[in-house]
């Protein structure tokens, strides 16, 4: 088959929409338009009736006993948003202490600053170094005022599954609401709240092949029954937890998503490893101080996080980006202008940080794609290399430790 | 973000790239930045000890494709140079032949402490060969 440019291997920023799904919203653009609070008339009920089967597709997806435990919000972000600051508005009577780890995705690490800020105290567990999160390390956090655990899923840049049931376990013991950042996790590996301990989880569209824009809370109802916050004011939709009008198609589209995820999870994720795991044996085996980043064990299917050493990230990706779409922890790939602080929080040198590059492999990727995505790489590594004072010191055999560096 | 057609052409084909000998006779060698940063460059010149003209200039680059332009460009500038000429490379005029943007003005002030530390370690190194020979 041929090969059609660019390749897309970022399916951890996003993913494209399954076809089904776009063919499933498209009605409810145009003739299936209604408001689903509209009560009196068939538009109403035929969009009410749209959303409740999407619901139910998800709630069953992630295990969820009841479908109104699901709240629909405008994505991962407004999702973490509400979990945190709602709780902690909530329940700030009792306490005001929360557990996080400090390999959370953006959004969760930003609202736990504002939070102290406002005079939360949050204790960041630290992770180890193959990227798991020491459960022992959240026991020892917990004091008497905590009131939230919240751990994500999987990680957005090295795809590490934590031991959510383990956590959510120790959560229960101690009466503590646990949420977890699942907007990597939900429909690439099985989630099940009730199985594992979950009182509260984010969970978003568009990395499951749904549309952009929509995403959900899971609030548990029962055992305990966990109360919010709202993040705004309105008309009181969706159990009074997030008032806005509902977008409907989108929720359509995310119901379909959730659906066409649980029928084909396993099969995909045995080919999706499949591919990952050529393009990693090929690239590792070429390419030598190339690191794999994050445990081998416990990873999403599609995702291969690897450090080239004395490589810059972003002259990689720029090296690959005409036909290749990768993303990197460089500085310069980064917002921020600061390298990936989950690859650094592994205890790698921030050398190692600047140099990583991540692969996110998706339903649509071919074993021809891998092939050429790994044999570019390869090429680019070896030609980067080639004009990089770092691995020529290094070959010389001079410990870069060693060596005085002026910095700007 | 996108690269200007400069910086894409010296990414593509980085002028000068190589290294000469630290020791040789009229080389100057300037090692700048540092790995934890995500820059290190080392920008080396040869100088005509005869006329005082850099004669050849290589790089080689750790850092993002507008770090490599940036002393692709620079090894490109101080050839035919005098020292003189050369100490006058501003970053400013390599942030305005790439089209640098803002967040990218920080590689082209490296290839300028590139270019400065290399002068200096040639100034250095000739005057530390001429000195044994004048006060003998």
């Amino acid at each position: 088959m041929a090969l059609k440019f660019p390749i897309f291997m970022d399916a951890q920023s996003t993913t494209p929409c399954d076809p089904r799904v776009v063919e499933a919203m498209l009605p409810y653009f145009t003739e299936k338009f209604g408001h689903p609070a509209s009560r009196n008339h068939p538009f109403g009920w035929e969009a009410e009736a749209a959303v409740d089967v999407a619901r139910g597709k998800l709630a069953k997806l992630i295990g969820a006993r009841d479908p109104k435990e699901l709240v629909f919000t405008s994505g991962g972000t407004e999702s973490i948003n509400l979990a945190l600051k709602g709780v902690a508005e909530m329940y700030r009577e009792k306490g005001n202490h929360i557990v996080t780890t400090v390999i959370e995705q953006r959004a969760g690490i930003d609202v736990a600053k504002r939070l102290e800020r406002q005079g939360f105290e949050v204790t960041y567990v630290p992770v180890q170094p193959d990227g798991l999160i020491d459960v022992e390390e959240i026991r020892k956090a917990i004091t008497g005022k905590t009131i939230l655990i919240s751990v994500m899923f999987a990680n957005n840049e090295i795809g590490t599954i934590q031991d959510i049931a383990a956590i959510g376990k120790l959560a229960k013991e101690k009466s503590i609401l646990f949420h977890t950042d699942a907007t990597q996790a939900v429909g690439k590996t099985p989630v099940d709240v009730e199985a594992m301990g979950i009182d509260l989880l984010s969970c978003t569209a568009h990395l499951l092949y749904g549309p952009k824009g929509v995403g959900a809370l899971y609030v548990r109802r029962k055992g305990p029954r966990v109360r919010l916050a709202p993040l705004f004011d309105g008309g009181g939709h969706e159990r009074g937890m997030r008032s806005g009008t509902l977008p409907v198609p989108l929720i359509v589209g995310f119901g379909r998503a959730a659906e066409i995820a649980q029928q084909s999870m396993a099969e995909e994720n045995a080919r999706i490893t499949k591919l990952r795991d050529r393009l990693q044996d090929m690239i590792l085996s070429s390419v030598d101080e190339a690191f794999l980043n994050g445990r081998p064990d416990r990873r999403l299917a599609g995702n291969l996080n690897i450090s080239f050493a004395y490589v810059e990230g972003e002259s990689v990706l720029m090296g690959l980006n005409k036909e290749t779409a990768l993303s990197s922890g460089s500085a310069c790939t980064s917002a921020t202008l600061e390298p990936s602080y989950v690859i650094a929080a592994l205890g790698a040198s921030a050398e190692l940080a600047h140099s990583s590059i991540r692969f996110s492999l998706h339903r649509f990727n071919t074993d021809e794609e891998v092939e050429y995505v790994g044999q570019r790489t390869i090429e680019v590594i070896k030609r980067l290399r080639d004009m990089s004072p770092l691995y020529e010191l290094a070959k010389e055999g001079i410990d870069l430790k060693t060596i005085k560096w002026k910095a700007e | 973000m996108a690269y200007s057609d400069k910086v894409v052409d010296h990414y593509n084909n980085p002028r000068n790239v190589g290294s000469f000998g630290k020791d040789t006779p009229g080389v100057g060698t300037g090692l700048v930045g540092a790995p934890e940063c995500g820059d290190v460059m080392k920008l080396q010149i040869k100088v005509n000890l005869e006329t005082g003209v850099i004669e050849d200039a290589k790089f080689k680059t750790f850092g993002c494709g507008s770090a490599i332009a940036s002393s692709s460009l620079a090894t490109e500038w101080l050839k035919g140079k005098t020292v003189d000429e050369a100490a006058k490379i501003k970053n400013t005029d390599i942030v305005n032949e790439l089209k640098l943007p803002p967040v990218k003005i920080h590689c082209s002030v490296l290839a300028e402490d590139a270019i400065k530390a290399a002068l200096a370690d040639y100034k250095e190194k000739s005057a530390s060969a001429a000195a044994p020979v004048a006060s003998k």
